[in-house]
């Protein structure tokens, strides 16, 4: 499964889908939504949490929970 | 009479809203607490015309209507409480022109509670910089609401802001999205079951975790049947809310915004490559670090000794200026040093706040959060406890209250339990004269002074006790709790020179009215005990002047005689003796015994109890340093205050949790004694035990 933590950095997707059950609903209210793009901004330091940028949105999650979230990848970014 | 008119202030985070309220109401502000919780309540007034003024609210920034913290509760209780005395007339909605995609959420939901709502869309100034036009009159037709194009960094928009407040009965309030478009079965139950009630606000009534304390239970009887839903199956629902929101404002934003991406400017993405850097980033994070604290321990000391002598002399000249007697001497001796005792926190405290709300302004903050979060982790933290552990060395209060938005509540609690382990500004005044009386004046390597190392030490110990103990708890406690960390990076701004004025202003205001209501309270009760007692302490000067009857004595040495004794045999005298054995194998005689008991209601009040203590009976006024000095051990015949006690005092206070409000906070976030209770006893025995050590080793 593709998901944002497999993403490289600057690399573009679309969010495909995942389960409401292990994602905060906080993330759904910022932009992540299925259909709704995202791109990796930066990897902190030591791998985690990654800085995105979701629908607009800047923030930062960690690999945990990105792991969680299918996405498809833009090919050509 | 002037009419008034009820105004909201709500927003996302990081949009400015709290300068839109400082613009809107200046100074006239008043910040409180709401009743039985700790969550700030910010409110003042506006003029908006000849007789009409708006009395404002400046509610905690919040994503969404879903509560998730105790912060954003107190919002959605507000709106959703027509009863209450503040609901507001008409809520005004804060947005950054540059998260406007994602601000609307908020405005939509607040719309559909039926409330007339005006969008204030912040931060037009940046407009041209990040190349985004807006079709303003387009967006008020499909949003059906008034808009002000504001910017509270060039103070713009305010008037016509105003205006549309004044004219508020005028605004549309149809909802922006139907609810019962997001489950049409379900919403039809109920609205058959409440015919009257307005569907979105049972809505919300169902799916929030918050105590409606306020609202009518009566009307919203039956809501319980329909929590039978699972909590996933309310959350699948709540999902749905969301895209449907998202989709209405998607179509809105579709025909109105335009942003050409090709010539914006982006100074975030710059930054946050240096700022955020692997090396750099922890190097320029060190380096602010080294900054506050340089001006906690070195450019505050000029103030702080002005403020100490100040108040030696203060003290003085009310001894002679008022007519003798036990109330002057209750002034000079007892209420004088024992504020004194508290004012000379006000340079540290500001200089604190003036760093966090600066660091918080910026934006740097996050950028801290997400450079430390794996680190943190590793001790059972979360990236989001550095700004409890940083808060926390100004004091552990507004510290533990920033732990709420830690979504986990393992590291929340962890967070909670090792944060007043941090030296916070309260043992600053007790570290400073210990160390200045123990530690020698030299320089080392030519830079350093020995004494700044030694408080740089105390620091360290604090933050090492903090992290060694959150691993140690990590290790022990066995909570099981999802993992959710969220956060924000906003973009970066200078900091607004009002904004901070306020903040530093506020916060150390509430500190010393706070710290000094207990302070003066302790001051007066222990100069009565210090002042009066039983049986011998009135046959004081018989009993003395018999017992060196054979003596010469001037009559000075005689009456310091006289004094001490007097000490001894007080009420207060009776009970350090009674303490004496506790405390006497870390090196303590019965005074400090007493000022150790009095600072377990705060740390500070050390340092005023000993003033208290050795400035009754003397004639002369002094510094209180100078009288700890000439403080003699009648048994060794070496200072009382030397390297093996003033060390065994650095430890216990570095350790001992000596303050009663937090203990109240600590019961209050943790919604019960269990921890605070034993945290406290956990760091009593580690400071005891580490002084003791302290002692035993040096002495």
């Amino acid at each position: 499964m593709v998901t944002i933590a497999s993403l490289k950095k600057g690399q573009r997707a679309i969010i495909k889908q995942f389960s409401v059950d292990v994602v905060p609903l906080k993330l759904l209210e910022m932009g992540c939504l299925p259909g709704n793009e995202v791109t990796l901004v930066q990897i902190a330091p030591f791998q985690d949490p990654l800085y995105l940028n979701i629908n607009g949105s800047h923030l930062a999650i960690r690999k945990e929970t990105a792991s969680q979230i299918e996405i498809e990848l833009i090919l050509n970014s | 009479m002037a009419k008034q008119i009820n105004v909201a202030l709500v927003g996302n985070p990081n949009t400015g809203k709290t300068s839109v309220f400082n613009n809107l109401t200046g100074l006239k502000q008043q910040v409180g607490n709401y009743p039985g919780i700790t969550v700030e309540k910010k409110q003042g007034t506006c003029k908006l015309s000849r007789n009409v003024k708006a009395h404002v609210i400046d509610l905690p920034g919040t994503y969404s209507l879903n509560a998730s913290s105790l912060d954003e509760n107190v919002v959605i209780e507000l709106l959703l409480n027509r009863k209450d005395k503040d609901y507001p007339d008409v809520a005004v909605v804060v947005a950054d022109v540059e998260n406007l995609k994602r601000n609307l959420l908020l405005f939509t939901q607040i719309k559909d509670l039926g409330i007339p709502t005006i969008l204030a869309i912040n931060m037009a100034d940046r407009m041209k910089r990040k190349a985004i036009s807006l079709d303003i009159q387009k967006l008020e037709k499909k949003l059906e609401t008034k808009i002000a194009l504001i910017s509270s960094r060039k103070n713009e928009g305010f008037d016509y802001l105003k205006e549309l407040i004044t004219n508020y009965s005028q605004l549309n309030t149809t909802p922006c999205v139907n609810a019962s478009v997001i489950a049409p079965a379900y919403f039809d139950r109920l609205r058959k079951t409440f015919p009257n009630q307005d569907l979105y606000k049972l809505w919300l009534v169902i799916t929030q975790d918050v105590n409606f304390g306020k609202l009518d239970r009566q009307e919203l009887k039956g809501v319980a049947s329909f929590k039978t839903e699972s909590a996933g199956n309310l959350k699948r629902l709540q999902q749905k809310e969301t895209i449907a929101r998202y989709k209405f404002i998607n179509e809105v934003l579709k025909e109105t915004l335009v942003i050409d991406k090709s010539s914006a400017k982006d100074l975030r993405s710059r930054l946050d490559r240096i700022l955020m850097h692997k090396f750099w980033g922890y190097v320029i994070f060190l380096g602010i670090l080294l900054l506050i604290f340089q001006a906690i321990f070195d450019w505050s000391t000029y103030p702080m000794d002005f403020i100490d002598s100040s108040f030696a002399s203060f003290s003085e000249w009310a001894k002679g200026a008022l007519p003798p007697g036990d109330f002057t001497n209750l002034i000079a001796e007892g209420i004088i040093p024992g504020l004194g005792g508290i004012v000379i926190f006000i340079p540290q405290i500001a200089f604190l706040f003036l760093f966090i709300s600066i660091l918080e302004e910026s934006g740097y903050m996050s950028r801290v959060v997400f450079l430390m979060d794996r680190i943190m982790r590793r001790f059972g933290l979360s990236g989001k406890s550095v700004v409890p552990l940083i808060s926390g060395t100004a004091c552990a209060i507004p510290a533990i209250m920033a732990t709420r938005n830690i979504e986990n509540w393992k590291e929340r609690l962890i967070t909670i339990l090792v944060t007043p382990f941090t030296t916070c500004a309260a043992r600053l005044p007790v570290y400073l004269i210990i160390i200045s009386l123990v530690i020698p004046e030299q320089r080392v390597l030519g830079i350093f002074t020995l004494q700044g190392l030694t408080l740089l030490f105390m620091y360290m110990l604090g933050f090492g006790a903090a992290i060694f103990s959150a691993w140690l708890l990590d290790r022990f406690l066995k909570i099981k709790s999802k993992t959710f960390f969220v956060v924000e990076m906003p973009n970066y701004k200078l900091p607004l020179f009002k904004n901070v004025a306020i903040t530093v202003i506020e916060k150390t205001k509430s500190f010393v009215l706070g710290a000094g209501k207990i302070i003066l309270a302790i001051s007066v009760i222990l100069w009565v005990l210090a002042s009066y007692g039983p049986g011998k302490f009135n046959d004081a000067e018989a009993i003395v002047t018999q017992e060196h009857i054979s003596e010469t004595l001037t009559e000075q040495e005689l009456d310091t005689k006289i004094a001490s004794y007097k000490l001894e045999h007080s009420y207060i005298g009776i009970l350090g003796k009674t303490i004496e054995p506790a405390v006497a194998p870390l090196g303590y005689d019965w005074k400090i015994g007493i000022a150790i008991v009095s600072s377990f209601a705060a740390r500070e009040v050390f340092v005023g109890t000993l003033a208290t203590i050795y400035s009754v009976g003397s004639e002369e006024e002094e510094t209180i340093k100078n009288r700890m000095a000439a403080e003699i051990n009648p048994i060794l015949g070496t200072p009382r205050f030397n390297f093996a006690s003033g060390i065994s005092l650095l430890l216990f206070y570095a350790f001992a949790m000596q303050c009663m409000s937090t203990i109240a906070i600590v019961k209050r976030e943790t919604n019960g004694w269990k921890w605070p209770i034993w945290q406290f006893t956990i760091m009593t025995v580690i400071a005891y035990v580490a002084a003791l050590g302290a002692y035993q080793i040096f002495k």
